[in-house]
C-alpha cells in the first residue's frame, strides 16, 4: 500500500517537474508546478510530516503559484514561446550532460548518508507520530530555534519592503492629487466634504 | 514492498536534477524561477525524509525555514522581474547579459 502511494506520487511529481520543463506556455508550467508540489505533499503525509504537507499546499499552491500567475498576466507574458530555436549554440546538450553529474554526484552522496553520519538517532528532537507533529514542530521551533523564527519575521519584512522599493515608479516629484473626481461629483454633496481634498492637494 | 529512504533520496535527486536542467534550459525568467522552486522541492523532500529515517524532527525544522526562505525569494525575485520587463517588454534571461538597465 505504501509504496503504491509512493509510486502514483513518484509520477506525478516527476511528470509535473517534466511540464514545468517542457511547457510552452507559462501558464502551462505554473499549474504543472502545482501538480509537483502536491505530490510532494502526499509524499509528506507518507512521512509523517502532517504539518507540512499543509504547510506546503497553503503557501507553494496557494500563495507563490498564484504569485507566479499573477506576475504572469500583469506582464502579459502568456503566449506560447518557440522551445525550437536554441540561441546559444550547444546549451542543451551541455545542460543534460551538467544534469547528469548533478544527478550522479547528488545520488551518490544522498545514498551514501543514508543512515546518517552516526547512524544514532536523535537526542535532542525526537520524532513523534503523526498525531502530535504539529505540536512538536511547534514546541520545537519556539524553544530550540525561537532566534531564527524571529530571524524569519525580519527576513519577511525585508523581504516584502524590497518588493515595494522595486516595483514602485518614480517619475519626477510627487505631483498633487487630482481634483477632477471631486469636482465631478453631485452638486447635493455638503459643502464640507467637496472642500477638503482640494485643501489638500493646494498644501 | 517495503519504502526505505533511498527511494525518497533518488526521487529527491532527480528533482533537482529536472529543477537544475531546466534552470539551464529555459530562458524565459519566470520559468527560471519555478525550476527554482523545483529544485527547493527536491531539498524539502530530502530533508524530510532523511529526519524521518534518524527520527529526528531536525529535519521538518528545516523545512520550514527553507519555505519561508522561498517565500521571501519568490516576492524579491518576482519584483526584481517585474522592474525589468516594465523597461523592456519580453526580456530574455540571455537578453539581459549586460546589465546596464
Amino acid at each position: 500500500m505504501e509504496a503504491a502511494v509512493f509510486i502514483v506520487s513518484a509520477v506525478i511529481v516527476l511528470s509535473g517537474a517534466f511540464g514545468v520543463l517542457l511547457a510552452r506556455n507559462p501558464v502551462h508550467a505554473a499549474l504543472f508546478l502545482v501538480q509537483s508540489v502536491f505530490g510532494v505533499a502526499v509524499l509528506f503525509l507518507l512521512l509523517d510530516a502532517t504539518f507540512l504537507a499543509a504547510v506546503q499546499v497553503i503557501v507553494y499552491a496557494g500563495a507563490i503559484v498564484i504569485l507566479f500567475l499573477f506576475v504572469i498576466m500583469l506582464l502579459g507574458v502568456d503566449r506560447a514561446e518557440n522551445l525550437d530555436v536554441e540561441p546559444i549554440a550547444g546549451q542543451r546538450p551541455l545542460a543534460v550532460l551538467i544534469g547528469a553529474g548533478i544527478l550522479g554526484t547528488t545520488l551518490s552522496a544522498l545514498l551514501v548518508a543514508v543512515g546518517g553520519p552516526t547512524g544514532a538517532p536523535a537526542a535532542n528532537s525526537p520524532l513523534g507520530d503523526a498525531g502530535d507533529n504539529t505540536r512538536r514542530l511547534g514546541e520545537a521551533l519556539f524553544t530550540d530555534h525561537v532566534f531564527a523564527v524571529e530571524l524569519t519575521a525580519l527576513l519577511l519584512t525585508v523581504a516584502v519592503v524590497g518588493a515595494v522599493v522595486l516595483v514602485r515608479r518614480l517619475a519626477g516629484p510627487l505631483q498633487p492629487l487630482p481634483v477632477v473626481a471631486v469636482a465631478s461629483e453631485p452638486e447635493d454633496e455638503p459643502e464640507d466634504t467637496e472642500e477638503a481634498p482640494d485643501e489638500e492637494a493646494g498644501a | 514492498m517495503e519504502v526505505t529512504v533511498a527511494w525518497y533520496l533518488t526521487l529527491g535527486a532527480v528533482l533537482f536534477t529536472l529543477g537544475a536542467v531546466g534552470l539551464l534550459v529555459r530562458r524565459n525568467p519566470l520559468v527560471m524561477f519555478m525550476c527554482v522552486e523545483l529544485m527547493l522541492n527536491a531539498v524539502n523532500l530530502t530533508f524530510v525524509s532523511l529526519g524521518d529515517d534518524l527520527g529526528d524532527l531536525g529535519g521538518q525544522v528545516s523545512v520550514f525555514f527553507v519555505l519561508v526562505v522561498a517565500a521571501a525569494e519568490v516576492v524579491v525575485g518576482l519584483g526584481i522581474i517585474v522592474a525589468i520587463m516594465r523597461r523592456r517588454a519580453g526580456a530574455t534571461a540571455d537578453d539581459l547579459s549586460v546589465l546596464r538597465g
